[in-house]
C-alpha cells in the first residue's frame, strides 16, 4: 500500500496503526512525487489525501487512473463535505474515509478497497442520496436512466448506509448476502463517477476538473 | 561691458562682439534686441544686434533671438515647437506668438490649420528634413490624410444644401489640420518621435484610458479634438442663421469632444474607487472573521491541553471546534456567535448533535437528506429524535450515535441509531415511562409513527416517521 499526504504527523500515526497489518511500499508528500513513484512501485492500494499542497488528490488519482487501472484509490479527507469528496470519486477513487477514522477500521477499508469494492461513508451515502434524487424539472442533455438514477434497491442499501449500518447488517436487514450489497454499491459508485447529474458535474466545473 | 553667460541652446557666435545689457547676477541676461527684424540672417546671427543702440531697452514683445534657420524647438514646447521656434527665430516673446495663435483659431480656425502646416513643414531642432519632405515618400499616411477629403466634400455639400457657409469655413482648417496632423504624426524624426510619446504618457488624465495601444490614444485625441473643434466653430460663428439650434449643436459637439478626451479618465477613476472601497471593506472583515477564528480555536487548543487525561473530553472539544470551524468556512457563520434561529430540519438536527455532544461527550454522526422548514408536527419529530439521541448517547454505551435523517416530498423518516449496549423492551417496567410516554406519545399524537427495535448487545435503532403536510 501506498500512502500519499503532506500531513507528516498524520503519516506517521498511520504508518504505526498499519504497520503490522499491511505493507507500506512508498509515501509520498505532493502531486509530482506521489505519480513517479505509484508508477514506479504499483502498489495495490494508494491512500491520498484530498488536500495536496500542489494540487489535489483527485489529479493523482486522475493521472493514474488510465495506465494503471489496476492501482485502486482510497481517499482521505479531513472533512467528508461533498466538495472535497466528490470530485476526487468521479476522478476514479472507490471510496473515502474521514482523517478521524479508527485503526482497524481503517485496515479494514482498506482490505475492502484492495478487494475490489467500495467504501461509502454514511454522509457520502447521504449526498448520493441527495444528488440522485429525483428533480422533475431536471433535464440534462444526456440524461442515461441508467446511468443518472438509483435503483429503489440501490438506495435502500444506501438509506441503510446513511443510517449507520454495516454491510453485514445490511444484508441481515434486507435478506440478501453481503456479496449482493457490494455489487449494489459498486453499482452506486460507477454511477457517481459516470453520472452527468447537475450536482454531481457542478463540484468538477467548479474545480475545472472537466 | 561683460558677457554674463550665455543661454542655453543658442550657439556663441564666434568672436562676435554682442552688447550685453549688464544684469545684476542671478537673473536672466538680456540681449540688445535688433530692430530690423525682417532680416535674413547670416550664419553668424544678426550683426546689427551688435551696433545697435546699447541704451535700446527690450520691449516687453520681444525674446531672445535664436540664430540661425528658423527650427522648432525640441524641448521648449507646448505641441509641437511651432510658436517657440518661431519667437526664438524673430525674437518676439513666447506667449505673445502663442495667443496670436489661439485667437486665430476663433476667426475661422485658420490658427490651426496655419500651425500644422508649419508643424509639417518645419523641420525640428537639429534636424534638417522637416516631416514634410518625410511624408512624400509616406504612402499610407498620404492615403489616410486624404481619406478625409470626402469628410470635407460631405461637410461642404451639406453646408450648401443648409445655407450655412460658415461651416465650410469651419471645416477647412479642420480638415487640412487633421490631415497635416496624421502626416506629422507618422513622420517626424526619432529625436522628436521619443519626446512625443514621452509627452502622451505625460499626459496622464487624456492617456489614462489608452495607454496600451497607441494608435487608439492618438485617434481619440485627434477625434476628440476635431468634435470639440466643429462644436467651438459652431458655438463662435456668425448666429444670424439658425436661432437656438446651432449653439444647442455646438455646445453637444463640445462635450462630445470632451468626453472623448476625458471620459475614460473619469470613468478609471470611478472603477477604482469603487474597488478600493471593497477591497478594503473585505480585508477589514476577513481580519475580523480570522481573530474571532484564531480566539476560539486557541481556546479550544488551551482547554484540550487541560484536560488532556480525560479522552472522552477531548473528543469532545475537538468535535464542537471542527463543527464551529466548519460551520465558519463553509456557511459563514463566525465563531461565538450561536444561531438558534435556523428553523428548518436541516438546523434542528444539528442543534441536536450539537446539544448531545456538547452534554453528554458521545459523537453524533448526522445525515441529512434534503431540507424543509419546521411545523408543529415535525418539531415534535424533532423532540422525539432528540430524546431517543439522548437516550442513545446516555444509556447505550456505544462510541458515537448515528442520526439519519431523510426529508421526502410526503414524510420525514428519521433514524437514530447506536452499536451499544441494546435493551429489552419488554423487560422495561410500565412506570419507567420514558421510552413510551416520550417517544411514541408525541409522535402518535401527531400522527406519526415510531419503531424501536434493539437487540441485546447488538444495539438498538428507533425510527420515528411523520407525514409532512
Amino acid at each position: 500500500m501506498f500512502l500519499v499526504d503532506d500531513h507528516a504527523l498524520f503519516l506517521a500515526g498511520v504508518r504505526a496503526e498499519l504497520g503490522e497489518s499491511v505493507e507500506i511500499v512508498g509515501v509520498a508528500d505532493d502531486v509530482e512525487p506521489a505519480i513517479e513513484l505509484i508508477t514506479e512501485r504499483l502498489p495495490d492500494v494508494v491512500l491520498v489525501d484530498v488536500h495536496l499542497p500542489g494540487g489535489s488528490g483527485a489529479a493523482v488519482v486522475a493521472a493514474l487512473r488510465v495506465e494503471h487501472p489496476e492501482v485502486r484509490f482510497l481517499a482521505l479527507s479531513v472533512s467528508d463535505a461533498p466538495e472535497d469528496v466528490i470530485a476526487v470519486i468521479r476522478a476514479g477513487a472507490r471510496g473515502y474515509v474521514t482523517k478521524t477514522i479508527a485503526g482497524p477500521e481503517l485496515v479494514d477499508a482498506v482490505r475492502r478497497i484492495a478487494g475490489g469494492d467500495a467504501v461509502f461513508s454514511p454522509r457520502l451515502a447521504g449526498f448520493v442520496l441527495d444528488a440522485f434524487s429525483a428533480l422533475p424539472g431536471e433535464v440534462s442533455r444526456s440524461f442515461d436512466p441508467e446511468l443518472d438514477l438509483l435503483t429503489p434497491r440501490e438506495r435502500e442499501v444506501l438509506r441503510l448506509i446513511a443510517r449507520g449500518y454495516a454491510y453485514k447488517e445490511i444484508a441481515r436487514e434486507l435478506s440478501i448476502s453481503a456479496k449482493t450489497v457490494e455489487s449494489h454499491v459498486s453499482a452506486v459508485l460507477r454511477k457517481l463517477q459516470l453520472s452527468s447529474r447537475h450536482q454531481l458535474t457542478r463540484w468538477a466545473t467548479e474545480r475545472r476538473l472537466v | 561691458m561683460t558677457r554674463v553667460g550665455v543661454l542655453p541652446d543658442a550657439g556663441r557666435p564666434e568672436g562676435r562682439d554682442h552688447r550685453v545689457i549688464d544684469t545684476p547676477p542671478g537673473s536672466a541676461p538680456q540681449w540688445a534686441c535688433s530692430t530690423d527684424r525682417g532680416r535674413r540672417p547670416t550664419r553668424l546671427g544678426t550683426a546689427a544686434d551688435g551696433r545697435g543702440d546699447p541704451s535700446r531697452v527690450s520691449r516687453w514683445w520681444s525674446a531672445p533671438r535664436h540664430p540661425g534657420p528658423l527650427r522648432r524647438t525640441l524641448h521648449d514646447r507646448v505641441i509641437g515647437g511651432v510658436a517657440a521656434g518661431v519667437s526664438a527665430r524673430v525674437g518676439v516673446d513666447k506667449g505673445l506668438v502663442r495667443t496670436v495663435l489661439v485667437l486665430s483659431t476663433f476667426t475661422g480656425g485658420v490658427g490651426v490649420a496655419a500651425y500644422v502646416i508649419a508643424w509639417l513643414v518645419i523641420p525640428a531642432e537639429g534636424d534638417e528634413a522637416s516631416a514634410a519632405s518625410r511624408a512624400v515618400t509616406d504612402r499610407r499616411g498620404i492615403a489616410l490624410a486624404l481619406g478625409l477629403v470626402p469628410l470635407l466634400v460631405l461637410t461642404v455639400v451639406a453646408a450648401s444644401l443648409v445655407g450655412a457657409p460658415w461651416l465650410t469655413t469651419v471645416a477647412w482648417p479642420l480638415v487640412i489640420a487633421a490631415g497635416g496632423f496624421v502626416l506629422v504624426w507618422r513622420n517626424v524624426g526619432p529625436e522628436e518621435r521619443a519626446i512625443l510619446d514621452e509627452r502622451l504618457g505625460s499626459l496622464g488624465p487624456i492617456a489614462a484610458g489608452g495607454r496600451r495601444n497607441r494608435r487608439v490614444l492618438a485617434l481619440r485625441l485627434a477625434l476628440g479634438v476635431l468634435v470639440a473643434g466643429y462644436g467651438v466653430g459652431l458655438l463662435t460663428h456668425d448666429r444670424r442663421a439658425s436661432g437656438l439650434v446651432t449653439p444647442l449643436a455646438g455646445l453637444v459637439l463640445v462635450a462630445a469632444g470632451v468626453l472623448a478626451l476625458f471620459g475614460p479618465w473619469w470613468l478609471r477613476i470611478a472603477r477604482d474607487l469603487v474597488e478600493e472601497r471593497q477591497a478594503r471593506v473585505r480585508a477589514e472583515e476577513r481580519a475580523d472573521m480570522a481573530a474571532r477564528v484564531h480566539d476560539s480555536v486557541l481556546q479550544t487548543l488551551a482547554l484540550i491541553q487541560r484536560r488532556a487525561a480525560d479522552p472522552h473530553e477531548v473528543v469532545k472539544l475537538a468535535r464542537s471546534q471542527e463543527r464551529e470551524l466548519r460551520n465558519w468556512l463553509f456557511e459563514g457563520r463566525v465563531p461565538g456567535q450561536r444561531s438558534d434561529g435556523d428553523d428548518t430540519m436541516s438546523g434542528a438536527v444539528e442543534r441536536i448533535q450539537r446539544d448531545v455532544e456538547e452534554m453528554h461527550g458521545t459523537p453524533v454522526e448526522a445525515v441529512v437528506v434534503g431540507d424543509c422548514p419546521l411545523d408543529d408536527a415535525l418539531r415534535s419529530l424533532v423532540e422525539a429524535g432528540r430524546e431517543a439521541t439522548v437516550n442513545a448517547a446516555k444509556w447505550s454505551g456505544a462510541p458515537e450515535v448515528s442520526l439519519f435523517v431523510e426529508v421526502e416530498p410526503g414524510s420525514v423518516a428519521m433514524y437514530v441509531r447506536d452499536r451499544g449496549t441494546g435493551f429489552d423492551e419488554s423487560a422495561v417496567a410500565p412506570d419507567r415511562r420514558g421510552l413510551s410516554e416520550s417517544i411514541r406519545g408525541r409522535m402518535a399524537r401527531h400522527g406519526g409513527s415510531a419503531v424501536v427495535r434493539s437487540r441485546i448487545g447488538d444495539g438498538t435503532e428507533v425510527a420515528l416517521t411523520m407525514a409532512r403536510r
